[in-house]
């Protein structure tokens, strides 16, 4: 029963984080630091367009270089 | 967002997902059995459906605000791991997707598979071989969520969800009518370049939605996105032209 949990867990974390959890987390920071820097009078539109254009080639760097 | 995007985006991410699994079942039913390998993709589509079905009108009850917070992020996630992998493949860093190659590994699985007795495993009537029945359900469930959960995530946000739906529905019908008609996997479906501007789509709203999501105000409000989606697709070209600098020589051919 155990093992088929697992499997489960094992899917969808595949399923949503994939082939670099780097991403998905970087993903997470820029989406709260969005949030918090919402709460101010600074402009917080541009935080994840930049969080992109760093994660996306950091990721593709990183699987160019195995 | 116009519901031409919505439909264009939701049509060619079920188009080259319908690909991929037409792929399976034909290989399941060309190598074991046709009606088990059928019947196993209408169940598939059928536990698709139910689960359309219940989460559509669930995701509509949830406030635009944290729904586009949520699908958002997920949607980034999903649509950079997308992206990733096309870029990869456009550089040649990584072997593209090659349907019949595909079908050649799965064929050749299959046939070598032992053959399962409904009989004694208590088998439906219309399931007489199990390996078919579980090749094609697992190949068309697994490929399937992804796009309910792409036409789940932009009907949601935009408030149509039966627009998503159609879309997906056609792609489907389009995909199993070719697949009828010419009993070969879709190999000269432009399947990495759909990939690619699927993952371009992905990412743009993903970035889009996650930043209003989390409080964000766009200048220029929705047109914001006539910005973001050809900014992200320049990026990624951009990335591909560098990459392609370091791929190996042999994989350069065939581009998107």
């Amino acid at each position: 029963m155990s093992a088929r949990v697992i499997a489960l867990l094992r899917f969808w974390y595949d399923f949503v984080v994939g082939d670099d959890w780097r991403v998905a987390l970087g993903v997470v920071a820029a989406l709260a630091l969005t949030y918090a820097l919402s709460t101010t009078s600074i402009p917080a539109w541009w935080i994840v367009p930049a969080a992109v254009g760093i994660l996306l080639p950091l990721s593709l760097w990183r699987a160019a270089r195995r | 967002m116009g519901s031409g995007a919505l439909f264009v985006t939701v049509f060619l991410a079920c188009l080259v997902e319908a690909v991929e699994a037409l792929t399976i079942v034909l290989a399941a039913g060309a190598g074991r059995d046709w009606r088990s390998a059928l019947t196993g993709a209408s169940a598939a589509l059928a536990a698709l459906a139910l689960i359309v079905a219940t989460l559509g009108p669930a995701l509509t009850a949830i406030p635009l605000s944290a729904l586009r917070l949520v699908v958002g992020g997920l949607l980034l996630i999903f649509g950079l791991q997308w992206l990733r992998k096309a870029v990869l493949r456009a550089s040649g860093l990584k072997a593209r997707h090659d349907e019949d190659a595909i079908y050649r590994t799965e064929l050749a699985a299959a046939q070598a598979a032992p053959s399962s007795d409904p009989v004694s495993r208590g088998g439906l009537s219309t399931v007489t071989d199990w390996y078919s029945f579980t090749l094609s359900f697992k190949g068309v469930l697994l490929e399937g969520l992804e796009v309910a959960f792409i036409a789940l995530t932009f009907g949601a946000n935009q408030r149509n969800i039966p627009l998503a739906a159609t879309a997906a529905v056609a792609a489907i019908v389009i995909v199993a009518g070719a697949g009828v008609a010419v009993r070969a996997p879709l190999a000269r479906v432009p399947e990495n370049a759909m990939k690619f501007v699927v993952g371009v789509m992905l990412t743009s709203f993903g970035v889009f939605w996650g930043a209003e999501g989390a409080g964000a105000s766009w200048p220029g409000g929705d047109a914001a996105l006539l910005v973001v989606v050809p900014a992200v697709a320049v990026f990624a070209i951009a990335l591909v032209a560098a990459l392609r600098q370091n791929a190996p020589a042999t994989n350069q051919a065939g581009r998107l």
